[in-house]
């Protein structure tokens, strides 16, 4: 059991580290959110930080890849985004056809190289 | 009631649904990989609830970075929900609405339950919206609390190149599932120019960089769009 439950210096981290910087966007979004329109100038603008920092995210997955994905050489990650995007675009936005085909490239990419 | 059902059983009529289950496969495997124990990876999929921050909490973490670094590192990642938070709450809220009742809608609000509603809501009529929402806010989380126990479970099996198809998986699934719901040039180009300014504001190393690339890049996109609809009109 106390395997399941770990240490409790660990919990406190997951509190102060991760719950908490992240929650607190949220409650700041249902508080100052509730007087908004729908299609307000202000509403745009948040909307396409939001995008452009979720893009961000996503960049740096790419650029500084954690854990095990940093085996993966950057020209076989950006080549396998790449040939995921031409997928997806190819059928017509396909989400599953732009996934499957990026991580194929990947996998085909890492077991060529060795 | 009914009402909770459809948006519960609407999980399981999504793409985005198998994406969040490997995703927080990858998630469960990293947590176990950087010893942190199974209650950690569950309570930081329930409490945190957003894939990117806490792929960002277990990877600073692991990697020997203070509790501050790491909490910039996800406060920073968290940015985005605010006004994610801020779009998805008009669509379901009535006049006669009371704020308690957004709450839990709040914490439900990610990217897939942001991307969810828009295509979902339209279908749902207003007053059934909240039930609907608590029931696919529910139905996501089960997929993803069941994906990060099974993903804990296997990562002791897990070769490194799985454990990098897996990870890859969430920058494939974001940008594809955000493209495919961008309706509006504003939203191409925010992406866009988020994607090509990151890498340029990274060289900063001010350790707010995702912000910076962020507002400037969502800035340009929202300032094209004004444009060209002044020019329009």
């Amino acid at each position: 059991m106390s395997d399941f439950i770990g240490d409790w210096h660990a919990l406190v981290v997951l509190l102060v580290a991760g719950v908490i910087p992240n929650q607190i966007w949220r409650l700041l979004g249902l508080w100052f959110g509730s007087g908004l329109d729908e299609g307000s100038d202000l509403l745009m603008w948040v909307k396409a930080v939001a995008t452009a920092i979720l893009a961000g995210v996503i960049a740096q997955i790419l650029v500084q890849p954690p854990g095990a994905l940093a085996s993966v050489p950057w020209g076989l990650r950006y080549g396998a985004v790449v040939a995921g995007l031409a997928a997806f675009m190819a059928t017509r936005r396909s989400i599953f056809a732009g996934v499957v085909c990026g991580e194929v490239i990947m996998l085909a990419g890492k077991w060529w190289l060795g | 009631m009914r009402a909770f059902g459809w948006g519960l059983r609407a999980t399981s009529a999504t793409i985005l649904s198998v994406v969040l289950f490997v995703t927080f496969i990858g998630i469960g495997a990293l947590a176990h990989d950087t010893h942190f124990s199974m209650l950690w990876a569950i309570l930081s999929t329930v409490l945190v609830w957003a894939g990117p921050a806490q792929i960002i909490l277990v990877s600073t973490l692991g990697s020997g970075q203070t509790i501050l670094q790491s909490a910039i590192a996800v406060t920073m990642s968290a940015i985005r929900l605010f006004p994610m938070v801020v779009a998805v709450l008009p669509l379901i809220r009535s006049p006669d609405t009371k704020r308690r009742q957004l709450v839990l809608i709040a914490h439900f609000t990610a990217v897939t339950l942001w991307v969810e509603c828009y295509r979902f809501l339209p279908h749902v009529p207003r007053e059934r919206r909240i039930a609907f929402v608590h029931g696919l806010g529910c139905g996501l989380m089960g997929v993803a609390l069941v994906a990060t126990i099974i993903g804990y479970l296997l990562a002791a099996n897990l070769s490194q190149t799985f454990g990098a198809a897996v990870l890859l998986l969430t920058p494939l699934a974001f940008l594809f599932s955000t493209l495919r719901n961008a309706r509006e040039l504003a939203d191409v180009l925010a992406l866009g120019l988020g994607l090509v300014l990151y890498p340029v504001a990274a060289q900063l190393n001010s350790g707010v960089d995702i912000l910076v690339s962020g507002v400037v890049a969502g800035t340009l996109a929202f300032s094209v769009h004004k444009w060209r609809e002044r020019r329009a009109a």
